[in-house]
C-alpha cells in the first residue's frame, strides 16, 4: 500500500467505524424486530434528525453555551487555583485535601441545592458544568508545576530572579502542555455537568429535551437528542485538541519528516 | 585580591535519613580576575562546589564568601553554565541565551526596547561557537554538543564578572572542543572575569587555568593546588611542549592516587 492510500485510510477510518457500528445496529434492529419505543433504527433517528433539525439546534445552542461559559470559567479559575497550588507547598497542603472530598462528591447531588440557590434555569447547568470540569485542570496545572526539573529552576536562580520571575518565565511555559491536556477531559466533563443539570432541573437545554421527549415515548427523540450531544462533544473536544497542538509545538518535539 | 573565599567548606546531602557527605572542608580562594579549574573522579563533589560558591545550596557547615560578603542565597551577577544544558524547550536557541538579558539589571531594563541590540550581541556569540544558522530552532533540534555550546553562550550574554562552567566542553569532539579552548581564553583576556572550570579534561584545565585544584574521591578534599605558569596566549602548539606535558602528567599522577 502506497503511504498516500496509508494516510487516506487513516483519515476514512472513523468514519467507517461509525458507519459499520450504525449498520449492525440498524440490522440488530431489523433481525430482532426490537419495537422503536426501546431502541429505535439509526435510520428513523436519522429521520427525526433532520425532521426536527430546528428545534434540537435551539436547545443544542442551549446547551452549548452554558457549557462553554461553564468551561472558560473553570479554565480561569483552574489555572488561577492550579498555579497557586503548585507553587506554594503550603496552599497545596491546605487545600488539595479538601479538593479531593469535593471531587468525590457526586455532581448529580448538587444540582438540586444549586435550585434552591438559583432557581431553574440556565445558571445552574452553568455552574454544574464549572465545579465538574474544573477539577482536572487545577491537579494538571499543579502537577506541572511541581515537576519542573529543579535544574531548570535552578538556571533562574543563578541570575538572580524573583518568585514571580521563575513562575512566568519556567512555571507557567511549563505547566502549558499539562493544562492544554486537561481542557480535553474538562471539556468533556462540562457537557455531562450541564446535561445533568438540565436533566434533573432544567427547562433548557438538549438534556430538558431529552428528558420531555422520553416523557411522552418519543424515543426517536430522545436518541436524536443523544447524538446530538456526542457531535457536540466530539467537535469541541477536536477544538481543544488542534489549540493544544498549535500552542505547545515543543511539548510534542516536533514530527520526523520521513 | 581574594573574590571567592571558601572557609572549611563541607556539604551534606539528605534525604530523609539518608544522607552523603558530597565535600568535606573545602578551603581555597579565587582571587578577582583568576581563572581557576577543578578536576577529580566521577562523584567527589566538583559540581557541588559549584553550586555552593553561586548559592544555590546552603553549606552544611563552614563559610562562603564572594566579593566580601557571606553568601546566603543565590548571588547576582554570576554567570553559570551547568553540567547538562538545561535549556528550556519552549524557547529558540536565541530566546534561551536571550534569557539572562531579561532578568539581569541593568539589561533588564533596556530589554523590550533595545532588543534588536541583544540580538546582533546574541547573534555574535552564537557565530564564536559555530552556531548561528540556528538561532531560530529550538534546542530539541540541536545536537547535543549544540546544546551545550549554547548552554555556553547563555553563561556569557551578560558578560558576568564571575563565570562558572561544568564541564562545558564535555559532549564535544576533539576539535570543537580545542577551538573553544582558543575562544575561551580570548574572551578571558578580553573581560578579566573571575573563572572556575570543572573537567575531566588535564590538558583543558592546565590550557585554560592560572591555578588547577586536584579533589580526592568523596567526600571530596583539595589535594593538590598548581599554579600554571605558562604564559598566555597559549596555543594548541603550547601543548605539545614539554613543560605543559609536564604539568598534565603530575596532575594524571596525583589523580590515579585516588583511584587506587
Ligand atoms: N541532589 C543530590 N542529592 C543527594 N546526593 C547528591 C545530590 N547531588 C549530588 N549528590 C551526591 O554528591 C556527590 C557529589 O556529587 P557532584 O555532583 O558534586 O559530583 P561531581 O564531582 O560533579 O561528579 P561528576 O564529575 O560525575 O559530575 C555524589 O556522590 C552524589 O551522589
Ligand atoms: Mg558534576
Amino acid at each position: 500500500m502506497s503511504d498516500l492510500r496509508r494516510e487516506a485510510l487513516k483519515i476514512a477510518m472513523p468514519w467507517l467505524a461509525t458507519a459499520v457500528l450504525l449498520i449492525i445496529w440498524e440490522l440488530a434492529c431489523i433481525a430482532f424486530d426490537i419495537p422503536e419505543i426501546i431502541l429505535p433504527k439509526p435510520s428513523k433517528i436519522f429521520t427525526v434528525f433532520v425532521a426536527r433539525f430546528d428545534i434540537l439546534m435551539a436547545y443544542c445552542w442551549d446547551t452549548l453555551w452554558t457549557t462553554v461559559i461553564g468551561f472558560l470559567l473553570a479554565i480561569a479559575g483552574g489555572l488561577l487555583l492550579g498555579l497557586a497550588i503548585g507553587a506554594s507547598p503550603f496552599v497545596y497542603s491546605g487545600l488539595y485535601p479538601l479538593l479531593i472530598a469535593f471531587n468525590a462528591i457526586p455532581k448529580v447531588a448538587l444540582v438540586p441545592i444549586l435550585m434552591i440557590w438559583v432557581g431553574v434555569g440556565s445558571l445552574p447547568a452553568v455552574i454544574t458544568a464549572f465545579v465538574i470540569s474544573f477539577f482536572p485542570i487545577v491537579v494538571n496545572v499543579a502537577t506541572g508545576l511541581a515537576t519542573i526539573e529543579p535544574e531548570m529552576r535552578d538556571v533562574l536562580r543563578s541570575l538572580g530572579a524573583t518568585r514571580t520571575e521563575i513562575l512566568t518565565k519556567v512555571g507557567i511555559p511549563r505547566a502549558m502542555p499539562y493544562l492544554f491536556a486537561s481542557l480535553k477531559v474538562a471539556i468533556t466533563l462540562a457537557f455531562i455537568g450541564s446535561v445533568i443539570s438540565e436533566t434533573v432541573g432544567g427547562n433548557n437545554g438538549i438534556g430538558f429535551l431529552m428528558l420531555s421527549a422520553s416523557a411522552r415515548n418519543d424515543a426517536p427523540t430522545t436518541f436524536a437528542g443523544l447524538f446530538a450531544i456526542a457531535i457536540m462533544g466530539v467537535l469541541m473536544y477536536a477544538i481543544c485538541a488542534l489549540v493544544e497542538k498549535r500552542m505547545t509545538r515543543w511539548a510534542f518535539r516536533g514530527e520526523i519528516v520521513g | 585580591m581574594t573574590f571567592v573565599d571558601l572557609k572549611g567548606v563541607s556539604l551534606t546531602y539528605r534525604l530523609g535519613k539518608e544522607t552523603t557527605l558530597a565535600l568535606a572542608d573545602a578551603t581555597f580562594s579565587i582571587n578577582k580576575g583568576e581563572f581557576i579549574a577543578v578536576v577529580g573522579p566521577s562523584g567527589c563533589g566538583k559540581s557541588t562546589i559549584m553550586k555552593l560558591v553561586t548559592g544555590l545550596l546552603p553549606a552544611s557547615s563552614g563559610e562562603v564568601r564572594v566579593a566580601g560578603e557571606k553568601v546566603t542565597g543565590p548571588i547576582k551577577g554570576v554567570g553559570m553554565a551547568f553540567q547538562n544544558p538545561t535549556l528550556m524547550p519552549w524557547r529558540t536557541t536565541m530566546d534561551n541565551i536571550l534569557l539572562p538579558m531579561e532578568v539581569v539589571e541593568p539589561h533588564k531594563r533596556r530589554f523590550r526596547s533595545n532588543r534588536a541590540e541583544y540580538e546582533a550581541q546574541a547573534m555574535k556569540l552564537l557565530q564564536t561557537v559555530g552556531l548561528a544558522d540556528f538561532a531560530r530552532r529550538y534546542p530539541w533540534q540541536l545536537s547535543g554538543g549544540m546544546q551545550q555550546r549554547s548552554n555556553l553562550c547563555r553563561a556569557l550574554i551578560h558578560e558576568p564578572e564571575l563565570l562558572m562552567l561544568d564541564e562545558p566542553f564535555g559532549a564535544l569532539d576533539a576539535f570543537t572542543r580545542e577551538e573553544l579552548w582558543g575562544v575561551m581564553q580570548a574572551l578571558w583576556l578580553e573581560k578579566r572575569f573571575t573563572g572556575v572550570l570543572v573537567t575531566h579534561d588535564l590538558r583543558e584545565a592546565v590550557y585554560l587555568a592560572d591555578t588547577v585544584y586536584v579533589m580526592s574521591k568523596r567526600p571530596g578534599r583539595i589535594v593538590l593546588s598548581r599554579k600554571i605558569d605558562i604564559p598566555r596566549p597559549r596555543s594548541l602548539a603550547t601543548t605539545f611542549e614539554p613543560h605543559f606535558v609536564d604539568l598534565v602528567h603530575e596532575l594524571r599522577d596525583r589523580i590515579s592516587q585516588e583511584h587506587a
